[in-house]
């Protein structure tokens, strides 16, 4: 036996320390070379093998051995070409000849980090266990006393607020004649009455043309023909000059990141303005990486995202963690608040969005006290990135429900629940129910959910998943052309296609949830921290989060 | 359901026209407890009229600690009152009922009436403090002019049991509950009516939004926004909140609790202002198929409800004495003689609001404003 040490593949990787396993089938394949040419990150070629094959024919056995070439496709056993298990290869063979197969026994995480750098990537946080919003199930039904509500016929009115809104007893209104009136004159901050599922932050650079394209045109659809004043939020790069100077730009919440990328276009197409943007996101941290700033890699800084951006091609554009001319959040909240405030005159909310948590609730009573901040964003450790350490998006990071829920019973503590509104965001529709998950949140005291991943996945076919599927969006190799900037890649994706899903996936979930709250009897308000309509088969989550322990 | 039964009138009457109108609603409420909060009150009280009246139920030790209490804090004894009690078979029997009148501390009596009602209403709930870990004293209101009695059971056989059939004690305007118990314990601070520094309301239906109200009200700062053992307790204290905290004209405790569209609000000439309103005060909107009837401290009766009410409340009568209840069949025991084609049945933008005297029956359109 040949001694181990003269082994030639010592030292490379078997194909049991891979993520995904391509299952192949020879006799299915027609070699047409489509799955090869499609695969993203080249984990499949075509090779040559050699073939023995002993036949042997008449009565008595005379075997014939006989080698002959054949045309195979074959798996990189290189780590950096590692197969991602997107499946495009799945998607073009013609003849069901080829998949990836998840390998639960990988030792993937143990082999990237060659040349000392450590695994990054796109995506979310990889737990495919059942997330707590999951878990959380409408336990109030309407029955006998007050009768349960019709959810096709009754009139919904699904509403939520974003910005300020004045306690009762600072109202600019006095009584004249029986009637209340108000003072003229009197500064009452911005409130906009949006729907409570808001797209989140994507910054065009982050999406590609099209899948941006897409989402903008899907929620102004929404707003101009179905009525839901959907909202999306820019995410940090800035705008388009032409959605900037547009009357759609009302749909619109500007992100203003640590990087400020965008933000020359912005103020330049300031006086050209003819609408404002619905409102102002500070950006001071994000759930899938907390403490890192936006990342946007090499690849995917080209052209359009160049000048948007107001940077040269083909760099890295890594925003830093936190706002550099900032001493602290108190000095952001008095300052940043202020001034982009003053920019549009304070006549647009302007809040701040964080990643969770623990010292959640000492950012919030801070906002609490300023009468600027208009609203305060925390996005959960299941929010997704386009680009991030692996390391942050997988154990960094606080869950959402415990810290939207400990943020609303402070503001309760407070009496500013109604004042304050919370948004939150990271894993909102995770399992695919976008609709409860939001209801959820609501009632556990979330004015607004945000989604971002799970728009990606619905309305354009996002391959991602917990179990570290594709999640490539930081290399700009998005085989569905969403997180990429190639337009060999990006054409791929129908920006009318995204468009259509988006309108639907809002229609659908609008229903879903007026069969949530039809049921517990709630059509005219949204039931924000209507905590008593929640129950959990789980005594530790129940006693969290001060709901009902059910089973 | 629970059963609404109030009136208000002219001339003062016994609050069994109201037990008896409950009777009629029989069917509605499962004889789980008998609320009464009788207003501008006559009979024996009527020489009492600027003097708070406390009203009680109580053990010995309860009582004891009242009188210990009152007296430590200055309050002078004028009057007491008690029902004169009849054993009824299913009742249990408490050991004091009573009514008592004082005369204010010498301190307070220049004050101006908003402080004596702060006073009032902090005497109020540091008996009921006292007297509720061990249920020795259960105190429902202290006020001039008002006198309340509870008690779990029938609404006709409390009524017996209070002897109110032969009692001297009228008023001129009644609101009565007999309860449907639902959610919640069979507790007399449970009961409805709940009072206020002179809001009375009673509600029925439950509340869907109880908890976000409930947590909404707690936190406007005034501890007399507590108990909450039914979740109508709510609508007395939104009430109190808007009209005296905020000093809101009554009407606008409608467009509070039932809030209408912005493209509905944009029709009013107060439309402003109601805007402002209707976002700072959203968590008070009701949501739910509940039916208001109550009295504000100048004895002012409104009848009011939410458009999810399948069955709205119903309010008919004559010059000076109108019924407001949850069922036709009550206006017509408590007055037969009327024309019942004026009846009012208030649709989802009305109020139905009645001043003192009950002379004529005001419906305000929310609409229209």
């Amino acid at each position: 036996m040949e001694s181990a040490a003269r082994l030639d593949q010592n030292h490379q990787l078997s194909i049991k320390e891979f993520p995904y396993i391509i299952k192949w089938r020879e006799d299915r394949c027609t070699r047409c070379g489509r799955c090869t040419a499609v695969c993203p990150v080249k984990a499949i070629e075509p090779a040559v093998n050699t073939q023995r094959t002993v036949t042997s024919e008449g009565s008595s056995p005379e075997p014939k051995v006989t080698r002959r070439l054949t045309h195979v496709v074959k798996q990189s056993m290189e780590i950096e070409r590692y197969c991602i298990g997107c499946g495009s290869c799945a998607l073009v063979c013609p003849t069901e000849a080829i998949f990836p197969e998840y390998n639960f026994q990988h030792k993937f995480y143990h082999f990237k980090n060659k040349g000392g750098i450590p695994y990054m990537r796109g995506g979310r946080r990889n737990d495919p266990s059942v997330s707590t919003l999951d878990k959380l199930k409408f336990t109030r039904i309407s029955m006998l006393t007050d009768p349960a509500l019709d959810a096709g016929r009754h009139e919904f009115r699904i509403r939520t607020l974003l910005g300020r809104n004045l306690p009762a007893e600072h109202l600019p209104i006095r009584v004249e004649g029986g009637k209340l009136i108000t003072i003229p004159g009197s500064f009452v901050p911005p409130v906009r009455e949006i729907y409570p599922i808001r797209i989140g932050s994507m910054s065009i650079g982050a999406l590609s043309p099209h899948m941006w394209e897409g989402l903008a045109m899907g929620i102004t659809y929404l707003n101009e023909v179905e009525g839901l004043p959907v909202v999306m939020c820019s995410g940090e790069g800035g705008l388009p000059p032409s959605i900037l100077k547009s009357r759609y730009l009302k749909y619109f919440i500007i992100q203003i990141a640590s990087g400020y990328f965008g933000w020359d276009e912005i103020i330049r197409a300031l006086p050209d303005m003819i609408e404002d943007p619905c409102a102002i996101e500070i950006k001071y941290g994000q759930g899938a990486k907390p403490g890192d700033g936006g990342l946007l890699q090499a690849y995917k800084v080209l052209g359009l995202i160049s000048k948007i951006r107001g940077v040269p091609q083909f760099i890295d554009l890594a925003s830093p963690p936190t706002h550099q001319t900032k001493y602290s959040i108190e000095e952001a909240v008095a300052k940043m608040i202020q001034s982009m405030s003053m920019a549009w005159g304070f006549r647009v909310p302007v809040y701040p969005k964080i990643s969770g948590t623990k010292t959640a609730r000492a950012v919030l009573n801070n906002l609490a006290r300023n009468p600027y901040a208009a609203a305060l964003c925390i996005d959960g450790e299941d929010g997704g990135t386009g680009a991030a350490y692996n390391v942050s998006m997988d154990k960094m990071g606080h869950p959402i429900a415990s810290n939207i829920r400990d943020c609303y019973l402070d503001l309760v503590k407070q009496g500013k629940q109604n004042e304050l509104p919370l948004i939150a965001a990271g894993g909102v529709g995770k399992g695919g129910n976008l609709a409860a998950n939001a209801a959820a949140l609501i009632m556990l005291g979330a004015s607004a959910v945000d989604i971002g991943k799970y728009i990606m996945q619905t309305a354009a076919g996002c391959f991602g998943d917990e179990y570290n599927r594709c999640n490539v969006c930081n290399l700009g190799k998005c085989p569905r052309g969403i997180t990429t900037q190639d337009p060999k890649l990006y054409r791929r994706l129908d920006p009318d296609k995204v468009a259509e899903r988006v309108v639907e996936v809002f229609k659908a979930a609008d229903v879903e949830l007026k069969k949530i709250f039809a049921p517990l009897g709630r059509s005219t308000e949204l039931p924000i921290g209507m905590s008593d309509a929640l129950g959990v088969a789980d005594k530790d989550i129940a006693d969290r989060l001060s709901i009902s322990y059910v089973c | 359901m629970c059963r609404l039964s109030a009136i208000t009138s002219s001339d003062y009457f016994s609050p069994m026209e109201n037990i008896h109108a409950l009777e009629t609603m029989k069917e509605g409420h499962d004889g789980s407890g008998l609320g009464l909060m009788l207003k501008d009150l006559g009979g024996p009280f009527a020489e009492f009229k600027s003097f708070p009246v406390l009203s009680a139920v109580c053990s010995n030790k309860g009582l004891r600690d009242l009188e210990e209490y009152m007296k430590a804090h200055g309050f002078k004894e004028k009057f007491t009152w008690a029902p004169s009690i009849k054993n009824v078979p299913g009742i249990e029997r408490r050991e004091h009922y009573i009514a008592k009148v004082y005369d204010y501390p010498e301190s307070y009596r220049d004050k101006p009436m908003g402080e004596k009602e702060d006073l009032l209403m902090n005497t109020r709930l540091a008996l009921r403090c006292m007297g509720e870990p061990d249920g020795s004293l259960f105190v429902f209101s202290f006020y001039p002019d008002v006198l309340t009695l509870k008690e779990v059971g029938d609404p006709l056989q409390v009524g017996e049991f209070f002897g109110l059939e032969k009692s001297d004690v009228k008023s001129k305007v009644v609101l009565a509950q007999g309860r449907q118990n639902t959610n919640y314990a069979i507790y007399l601070y449970a009961c409805h009516p709940f009072f206020i520094q002179g809001y009375g309301t009673m509600t029925n239906g439950e509340n869907t939004a109880f908890v976000p109200i409930r947590e909404f009200l707690m936190g406007r700062g005034n501890p007399g926004y507590m108990g909450y053992n039914s979740d109508s307790e709510v609508f007395t204290h939104i009430m109190h909140y808007t009209n005296r905290t905020l000093g809101y004209p009554l009407p606008y405790y409608k467009d509070i609790i039932t809030p209408m569209k912005d493209s509905e609000i944009a029709g009013r000439s107060d439309a402003p202002a109601l805007k402002l309103l209707k976002k700072s005060l959203r968590p008070l909107c009701i949501d739910g198929p509940n039916c208001v009837i109550g009295f504000t401290p100048d004895g002012t009766v409104f009848m009011v409800q939410d458009s999810k009410k399948l069955r709205p409340g119903i309010v008919g009568g004559k010059t000076g004495k109108y019924a407001l209840m949850s069922e036709v069949c009550g206006v017509d025991s408590a007055v037969p003689d009327r024309d019942k084609s004026t009846d009012i049945f208030p649709m989802k933008y009305d109020m139905v609001i009645i001043a003192p005297g009950a002379r004529e029956v005001k419906v305000w359109n929310q609409l229209h404003g």
